[in-house]
């Protein structure tokens, strides 16, 4: 991922266990997440994929429709300090290869939607270019992905927050302090970001969230 | 096969027991126990065939129990109700029964029960039959597969989770046909 993409640079840090989310949880609107779900109410049986933190009520709500969900925690599993090497300027930096050797290994298992949420915003810069290539790698020609990125409006403190899906167009937003955000994209970065995917569809929320849809 | 010991009664981190009484007779062919610090629990005894359902309180009492300094390496398998707290590398098989892994539970092996409950760790796969529970403290890295299935948030999980209709899998290893619509371009 070029370093013109960071624009703001957090601290995450590996080796400490994530902080207790806020009990609270806000509802939202998605546009995007409505789209989505139009796809996976249409069918039973499909293979979900949910790479943020593990939600009952997600869970609930997917295998409610039919459907198979695989849960990974990636913003998590990327803080796990086995995983840690030191970097090429001294600090300790995530040792890819052996990250994707143990995260994301399906078996060849395909997937036909997968919910991305934020985590992309979040990650460690070594890991995002990566992390989509394997999801491509790993979903079905035509299947359907939901991305959150934030515009540079957001700022550079905007909180990491949990999905629990509460409603086919309604989604309820829960704080998690321990990430910080390491970058912004803009349009064109997610673009590129996913030049090897079948198409983009761009929805601006008002607050300074690009709900992306992305199909395989 | 393992009684339930008197001084376990009363352990501060007990968990919540299963909530079904079938005690029979019990076997654990293959297993290995290593205890750390505390003798071993008694050896496999064969039980009357029928205990009557008993108040909440008793329960524990009636469920065969592994406590928290106890390793067990190789095949777990019983045929009673079972409550473990210790570590178990290998395999658990408990068939038409319960198994709950306590607070201090740390299994790694693949789980197959009637209904299993987590509040511990739990690395492997779980097959069970009815239902699995996993409460807030649960950790499990691996596939669910069941009828029914609660979780607790807080629980940690990675894995998949395939909820099973009429002893089926939902997802079935028919492909379908995807024709999501795809439109190009941004909107923003």
């Amino acid at each position: 991922m070029p370093q013109f993409l960071k624009m703001f640079r957090g601290s995450t840090t590996a080796g400490t266990p994530p902080l207790a989310p806020s009990q609270e949880r806000v509802p939202r609107r998605s546009t995007g997440f409505q789209e989505f779900t139009k796809v996976i109410q249409a069918r039973e049986g499909l293979n979900v994929l949910d790479l943020g933190p593990t939600s009952p009520t997600n869970i609930h709500y997917l295998t409610s429709l039919g459907h198979k969900i695989y849960n990974v925690d990636v913003l998590l599993s990327s803080m796990d300090p086995a995983l840690l090497r030191p970097g090429e300027d001294g600090a300790a930096a995530v040792d890819v290869e052996r990250f994707f050797a143990e995260n994301l290994v399906f078996r060849g298992e395909q997937f036909d939607a997968v919910l991305l949420w934020s985590v992309a915003d979040y990650l460690p810069e070594l890991l995002v270019k990566p992390l989509v290539e394997r999801i491509h790698s790993v979903m079905q020609p035509g299947g359907m992905l939901l991305g959150f990125f934030h515009t540079k409006d957001a700022g550079p403190q905007a909180p990491y927050c949990r999905y629990h899906i509460a409603g086919a167009d309604t989604l309820e937003l829960q704080q998690v302090p321990r990430f910080r955000l390491q970058r912004v994209f803009n349009n064109r970065h997610i673009e590129n970001l996913f030049h090897n995917f079948k198409s983009l569809k761009f929805f601006l929320a008002r607050d300074h969230t690009r709900e992306v849809l992305v199909v395989r | 096969m393992w009684k339930a010991r008197p001084d376990e009664k009363s352990s501060g981190s007990a968990a919540p027991a299963p909530s079904t009484t079938n005690n029979t007779m019990s076997t654990m062919p293959a297993t290995t126990v290593a205890s750390a610090g505390t003798a071993a629990p008694p050896a496999a005894a064969a039980r009357t065939a029928y205990v009557p359902q008993r108040p909440a309180e008793n329960f524990r009492a009636e469920v065969a129990h592994i406590g928290k300094s106890v390793l067990i390496k190789g095949e777990l398998s019983g045929s009673e109700d079972l409550y473990l707290d210790g570590e178990v590398e290998g395999s658990v098989d408990l068939k038409q029964h319960s198994l709950t892994v306590g607070p201090h539970g740390r299994i790694r092996a693949n789980i197959r029960a009637r209904e299993v409950i987590v509040h511990g760790k739990v690395d492997g796969n779980i097959a069970g039959d009815e239902k699995v529970e996993l409460k807030k403290s649960a950790v499990l890295t691996g596939d669910i597969t069941t009828q029914r299935i609660m979780i607790e948030d807080g629980a940690f999980f990675k894995g998949a989770i395939d909820l099973l209709k009429d002893g089926k899998s939902q997802s079935g290893d028919h492909r379908r046909e995807l024709s999501f619509s795809a439109t190009a371009g941004s909107n923003s």
